[in-house]
This record gives structure tokens, C-alpha cells and sequence, in this order.
């Protein structure tokens, strides 16, 4: 019975170790992400400028807008109201307004699509789209942003609104390649459908939410603020 | 993970350790979760190895300062924090470097955290031992690291799209190998490389008369 007990920790002592260990690494964290958020925040509004820059050319600057069914309002004006979708309104070099940049994403082969298309107001048609996001397989689901045949869907994609402004007049459809015949389908790259039906149904699904938010306040972006 | 003990090491051997004769990627074959999965570029590869190497040095070197003052029994629950903490800090640093390169690795980069290699190292070298011998250690295992994940990601890139680190080698004319840049290919370049080595050490232990090294 008298055998010698071996050494036990002190629960004062794990713990205390545990808590000390924590507060340190808390503060590594906090001055990591406080040294960092600068350098963060001016990379993503760069990315966000460039991917903007790209889908409406001559685009100089670009600001951020929540569209709700209360109407538009900057992004840095408070916290998005219920329901609302962040769009990017863009201006040319004089400040003139140029279109709308808004994001869209869509389960495709692999993972979620993720894209940025630019809509224009004057032809009321989406005029572009550049990848913001995807996983899908090189060679074949990526030949959407490089096949010259499927960009031309681009030009103008019909995507106008009903006479009640409520949703899209005809919703945004892809078919099978070689068989488009109206202005608001996409003809497919055969052999890379799955991706090409998921750049449809985003921008189907992010316009017909979108724009009968915003198309009845467009002229409050053509003045910038 | 813990390697056979002999007699304490040289800084030099410490640091060649990981470099070369036990080698993360090649000998000891750990973290191929990244290894595998990240390399379809150069850049992406090397990037993901000096982040990985990172963690692996500064975690060894916190562990084995206060290696003295931590219980055996909340020693794993320490070290766990510790190297979260430095994946989280090496999170914020690519995501400030460049926002492409997060991208690419995306959650790979967190996933650095469950990396054997850098508890096992914690483990096994790091709480045992101060902190000159445990840096020199991880810096080795860490550049191995990089070095291997290097190797695969230049061949999958040359391969795969016959570019390495984003410049054309081959002219317009030439037809990628795609299945190289996709998951398959990772295993292809792996298991080559993999013979290559296993090539490269049993060659050299016939030659020798005394066995070098261990798997």
C-alpha cells in the first residue's frame, strides 16, 4: 500500500498552462489579422476592380450597391438590408456611368461556378462574364472562358424584363450546341454542358432576382457618388 | 513517426535529416494530402511547402520553449493550439501577399492545421529537444517538404501544361497532358518520383558497405 504514488499534475497547472498557451496564441492571431487587414482589404477591392474592369471594358472605377426590394443604396452606407443583392455599378474615366457588374454561381461539374457578369442597361442584356471561381476540369469545363464560339453567346444575352417589372421576360435557357435560335439562350459547348447549364442557370437565378430590384432605380447610378 | 535514436545529432545532420535522408514527401511519404492535391503548379506547389515549412519552424521553435512547463497530460491539446495558431497567422499573410495564390490553395491552406507531419515533428523532436537542434530540425523537414512538393508540382506543370512557373517552354504547338494537373497525375508524378528514390538509396546501400539510413 505504500507504494510511492506516481507524480500527478495539478489541475492548476494544466489549466493554467492551457490558458496561458491560449492567451498567447490569441494575441499572435489578433496582431496577425490586425497587421494584415490593410494589405487584405486593398488585394480584395484590387481583385474585385480587375474582375470588374474585365467584364465591362473602359471601366475606370467601381462602386459597390445593395439592391433590396426597398430600392439602392451603397454598400458602405450600413449593414445589407433583408433580401438584398450586392451589385457593382461601373464609370468610365470621366465618371459616366457605364453598367452593372453583379456575381452568380451555380453547381457545375465539379463545384460550385462562380462568375461575375456585366449587365447592360441600354440593350438590357448581359454583355460578358468573367470566372470568379470553379474547380471544373482543365481542358474541358474551363473551354468557357476561352472558346470563342461560346463567348459570342455574350454579346448580347437577351435577359429584359416582363411589363410588370417582376421577373425576367423569358428566363435565360442553355440548349444543345448549334441549336440557339433566340437571344436570350446560350449555346452549350458540346462535351462541356454541365458547365456551360451552370453559367446559365447563374446568371438566370442572379438577374431574375436582381434586376427587378434595380432596373426601376437606374438612374440613381448615373450620378456618382 | 519518432525516428530511431542514436547518438545526439550534429546541427548539420539535424537539418539534413528532413532535407534528404528522411525527407517528408519521398522516405517518409506524410502530408500527401497537400502533396497531392496542391502541386498543379509550381507556385502553388512552392508556395504551399514554404507556408507548410512556416508552421512546421515556428511551431517547433514555441514548442520547445516552453517544452519544460507544459503537463504530459495537456501536451497534445498545447501543441494543437499552437500550431492552429501559425496555420491561422500564415492564412492572413498569403491571403496579404496575394489574393490569386489563396485562391488557388484555398482550403489547404487551413488544412495545414491536421498535417501529421508537423505534430508528429512537435512530438517527437520539438518537445524533446531546445530550441536551436528543434528549428534546425523542422527547418530541414520544412525545406524537404517544399522541396518535394516542388518536385511534383514543376513535372505536373511542365506536363500538364507545358509551362513552368507560368512561362511556355514548348511553343503554341504544343498539346497538353492534361491528366497530368488532374488528381491522377498527381499520383503519377508521386509514384515515379517515389522510384526514383527508392532507385537512388537502395543503389547507394549496395554500394556501401554499411546500411545508410532507415525508411
Amino acid at each position: 500500500m505504500n507504494q510511492p504514488a506516481p507524480a500527478i499534475t495539478s489541475s492548476t497547472a494544466m489549466i493554467g498552462t492551457l490558458a496561458l498557451v491560449a492567451t498567447l496564441c490569441g494575441i499572435l492571431i489578433v496582431s496577425a489579422y490586425q497587421g494584415t487587414l490593410p494589405a487584405i482589404t486593398a488585394n480584395k477591392r484590387l481583385a474585385l476592380e480587375r474582375a470588374v474592369f474585365e467584364v465591362i471594358p473602359g471601366a475606370a472605377s467601381v462602386a459597390e450597391y445593395y439592391a433590396s426590394a426597398q430600392g439602392i443604396r451603397p454598400v458602405d452606407e450600413g449593414p445589407a438590408p433583408e433580401g438584398a443583392v450586392k451589385f457593382y455599378a461601373a464609370y468610365d474615366a470621366q465618371g459616366a456611368f457605364l453598367g452593372v457588374a453583379a456575381e452568380a454561381a451555380a453547381k457545375g461539374y465539379a463545384d460550385v461556378v462562380r462568375i461575375l457578369y456585366a449587365y447592360d442597361p441600354v440593350r438590357q442584356a448581359v454583355t460578358g462574364f468573367g470566372v470568379v471561381g470553379m474547380r471544373e476540369t482543365p481542358g474541358i469545363g474551363d473551354k468557357i472562358v476561352t472558346d470563342p464560339q461560346f463567348l459570342k453567346n455574350f454579346e448580347a444575352l437577351d435577359v429584359r424584363l416582363d411589363a410588370e417589372m417582376k421577373a425576367l421576360a423569358n428566363a435565360v435557357k442553355v440548349v444543345k450546341h448549334g441549336t440557339k435560335t433566340r437571344a436570350w439562350e446560350i449555346d452549350a459547348i458540346s462535351g462541356a454542358t454541365v458547365t456551360c447549364k451552370a453559367v446559365g442557370r447563374g446568371i438566370n437565378d442572379s438577374a431574375g432576382r436582381l434586376l427587378p430590384m434595380l432596373v426601376p432605380h437606374l438612374d440613381k447610378l448615373n450620378i456618382q457618388s | 513517426m519518432a525516428l530511431p535514436g542514436k547518438a545526439p545529432p550534429s546541427t548539420l545532420d539535424e537539418f539534413l535529416e528532413g532535407l534528404w535522408r528522411q525527407n517528408p514527401v519521398f522516405v517518409m511519404v506524410l502530408g500527401m494530402c497537400p502533396a497531392l492535391a496542391v502541386t498543379v503548379s509550381a507556385v502553388n506547389a512552392l508556395a504551399m511547402g514554404l507556408a507548410t515549412a512556416f508552421v512546421l519552424v515556428s511551431s517547433a521553435l514555441l514548442v520547445s520553449l516552453i517544452r519544460k512547463m507544459v503537463p504530459k497530460e495537456v501536451r497534445i491539446a498545447t501543441y494543437i493550439v499552437i500550431i492552429a495558431t501559425f496555420v491561422t497567422v500564415v492564412d492572413y499573410l498569403i491571403a496579404a501577399i496575394s489574393l490569386e495564390l489563396y485562391e488557388a490553395l484555398g482550403a489547404f491552406i487551413q488544412l495545414i492545421v491536421v498535417n501529421c507531419l508537423i505534430l508528429g515533428r512537435a512530438e517527437a523532436h520539438a518537445s524533446k529537444h531546445p530550441p536551436l537542434p528543434a528549428v534546425t530540425n523542422a527547418l530541414g523537414m520544412g525545406l524537404g517538404f517544399a522541396i518535394g512538393l516542388f518536385a511534383l508540382g514543376s513535372v505536373r506543370e511542365i506536363f500538364g501544361a507545358g509551362k513552368l512557373f507560368g512561362v511556355s517552354l514548348f511553343g503554341p504547338d504544343f498539346q497538353p497532358w492534361v491528366v497530368m494537373v488532374l488528381p491522377p497525375g498527381g499520383f503519377f508524378v508521386l509514384g515515379a518520383w517515389l522510384l526514383l528514390f527508392s532507385w537512388w538509396r537502395s543503389r547507394k546501400v549496395t554500394r556501401s558497405p554499411l546500411p545508410v539510413g532507415e525508411g
